[in-house]
């Protein structure tokens, strides 16, 4: 806490915080605000007497009745979530192994190799895509959520083995040693001590792992062509903008709901995601 | 029978040679403590007998078999550790039953064992609660009974005080010794700290640079140092040493520097004989210097200068400079002295120790 005089912590504290939350919640505010305003008051030029972008006295559903009723956003969520869900599956199941083995066994190069991950996660997928599209295309899976599902721990698995790793360092390597002197295979010793000690670890990055992947853009873009297979940052964008018309309010709608798990996944996990980050296990 | 044998045993890390040939008989009961500074390879001698290392060379041997290949499961020890290495996640009933669970053990009798462990070590309140909320002291006695359920044939201490507080290691350094004498298990304890080795051990193994400098009883050690290392690291205060000459003069051998000119007593005098003409390193205790008195002869005393005089009610530890070398003595609390003020000190004669100047083996 700041310290001294009342206008010090107004100064120092209260005010930035208060600039900062709104620098942070006002997208959602506007995207919340143009999900229920009519399109006659969305339209309005702003030199209008009675423009009022931050209010409206109406409000309507019709855009989500749009949403929901002439496009296949259920459906897109729908894919979304099992993209997602399978995707970050087998990021994670492959990072947390791959996690340990490269802070725990002692092999020659693992260093080297840790760092080899990490670096092909820093290849951008605006390069990678062209490659990958080849390769999709190769085994017919174009136009499937697999074409998504196997792409995705492209860049999630460097990133959820690079994260594992450094959280395994921090788990004290006496806790595995006693429990092997305590009669547990190396195997057992990594079910039933340290990836229970690593849950903090293994959240935050599922955490990062689902949000990458349901946010994930380009390769569900280049990927996947039929209304139907389309996840929801793509279906919304290729669906509401015809043309050159945005369909506002169905767009932010469709962005409003699409953000709702990965807000609740958040939530629901925020302890446990912040001591992942900062690591530190007690004994 | 579960005595442990070392014979010969060497680890080299990949630039480093952390035990140059360590042989070792560790009696069935026994309490042997391992000491010496950091790094001198004696951490890592107890995690080769744990099986935590693997033995570059030489073998070890719990019971009469062999165990360099045995995976640390299928030796039937127990460690503790330094930092407790309790499971975060599970209760102090789960650390404790931990071992038995994997051994499958039926459910009444880990129960018993955890609950008469819990007995001994006095945490029955805690069985349901998590490591985390445990104090330091509480969380050693976790990890010991973690270590006595499973009654091994062997316990490994693994520097297990070194994270409390003085009051409560000396406490915790009594329970450990009634713990050895209840259960009579086979013990081998690594510390750094050397009253805890003199306390506890049965017998006391020296090391330095990965060599064993010398094994005895506590006494044995603190009386009859093998060496320069060993005198000064067994003992506190620490043994005062002098770099001397020795000479004979008519039919007495003399230590002489600048400073001091000390008749070397007999018995230790018979065994000068190579080293006449030659340096040599005088050894003497604190507490075997004294305010000298009309009664003490010229050739056993020496002059000082005070710097310090620490009372500890219990005696005055003076901090001297006796010529060019610093000095340390234990004397009478009834003594009285300040700072700045020249004394002269009086020697034990049977607190004299000589080591060569060059081996630094003892006379």
């Amino acid at each position: 806490m700041i310290e001294g005089a009342i206008w010090r912590r107004w100064v120092f504290f209260r005010l930035p915080m208060a600039i900062f939350l709104i620098f942070l919640l006002f997208p959602f505010y506007w995207m919340i605000i143009t999900t229920f305003r009519p399109d006659g008051e969305l339209y309005i030029p702003w030199y209008r007497a009675n423009y009022k972008p931050f209010w409206t006295w109406n409000p309507t559903t019709a855009h989500l009745k749009y949403l929901f009723g002439e496009t296949t956003f259920a459906i897109w969520m729908w894919n979304t979530t099992f993209i997602a869900v399978v995707a970050t599956a087998i990021s994670l199941f492959c990072g947390v192994l791959a996690g340990y083995a490269l802070s725990r066994l002692n092999f020659r190069g693992a260093a080297l190799l840790g760092t080899t991950i990490f670096v092909t996660y820093l290849v951008p997928q605006t390069l990678l895509f062209i490659p990958l599209s080849e390769i999709i295309r190769t085994y017919s899976l174009g136009d499937t959520p697999w074409s998504l599902i196997l792409s995705y721990p492209t860049f999630l698995i460097p990133f959820c083995t690079w994260l594992m790793m450094g959280y395994f360092k921090s788990v004290p390597k006496e806790l595995e040693e006693c429990a092997r002197i305590d009669g547990a295979t190396r195997w057992q010793a990594m079910l039933y001590i340290i990836i229970p000690v690593a849950v903090p670890g293994i959240l935050s990055a599922m955490i990062f792992a689902f949000t990458l992947s349901w946010n994930e853009f380009i390769y569900a873009l280049v990927f996947l062509s039929s209304p139907e297979q389309k996840t929801v940052p793509v279906g919304v964008i290729s669906e509401l903008v015809r043309g050159d018309v945005f369909f506002w309010g169905p767009l932010m709608a469709g962005a409003l709901f699409g953000s709702i798990p990965v807000a609740i996944a958040y939530s629901f996990f925020v302890e446990q995601y912040v001591s992942g980050v900062t690591g530190s296990v007690k004994g | 029978m579960s005595n442990v044998t070392i014979r010969q045993v060497h680890k080299h890390y990949e630039d480093f040679h952390a035990v140059k040939g360590v042989s070792l008989e560790i009696k069935d009961k026994e309490f042997v403590v391992l000491v010496g500074p950091s790094g001198c390879g004696k951490t890592t001698t107890l995690r080769m007998i744990a099986g935590l290392e693997t033995i570059s060379e030489g073998d070890i041997m719990i019971g009469n078999k062999i165990v360099n290949e045995l995976a640390p499961m299928d030796r039937d020890i127990a460690m503790v550790f330094q930092n407790y290495a309790l499971y975060p996640h599970m209760t102090v009933y789960d650390n404790m039953a931990f071992g038995l669970k994997m051994r499958k053990f039926d459910k009444a009798e880990i129960a018993k064992r955890v609950n008469n462990a819990a007995d001994i070590l006095d945490i029955k309140d805690h069985l349901s609660r998590k490591p985390r909320m445990l104090s330091g002291g509480q969380r050693q006695r976790v990890a010991l009974g973690r270590a006595i359920v499973r009654n091994p044939q062997v316990f490994l201490f693994d520097e297990p005080l070194s994270n409390l507080d003085a009051k409560l290691r000396v406490q915790m350094r009594v329970e450990i010794k009634k713990l050895h004498q209840r259960l009579a298990t086979t013990s081998i304890y690594v510390t750094h700290d050397q009253v805890e080795a003199m306390t506890l051990g049965d017998r006391v193994v020296v090391m330095k640079d990965g060599l064993i400098q010398q094994v005895g009883e506590p006494l044995e050690l603190y009386n009859n140092p093998a060496n320069r290392y060993v005198a000064g690291f067994i003992g506190s205060p620490a043994m005062n040493f002098a770099d001397t000459m020795i000479e004979e003069a008519g039919n007495a051998v003399y230590a002489t520097n600048p400073t001091m000119r000390i008749r070397v007593p007999e018995q230790i005098a018979a065994r000068m004989g190579p080293h006449k003409g030659k340096p040599a390193t005088l050894g003497i205790r604190p507490e075997d210097l004294h305010m000298a008195t009309g009664a003490d002869p010229e050739d056993l005393s020496f002059d000082a200068v005070v710097e310090v005089a620490e009372q500890l009610g219990s005696e005055i530890i003076l901090d001297l400079k006796a010529g060019g070398s610093a000095m340390v003595a234990s004397v009478e609390p009834t003594v009285k002295v300040k700072p700045q003020q020249k004394i002269r000190l009086g020697i034990k004669p049977t607190g004299l120790r000589f080591f060569d100047a060059k081996t630094e083996a003892a006379i």
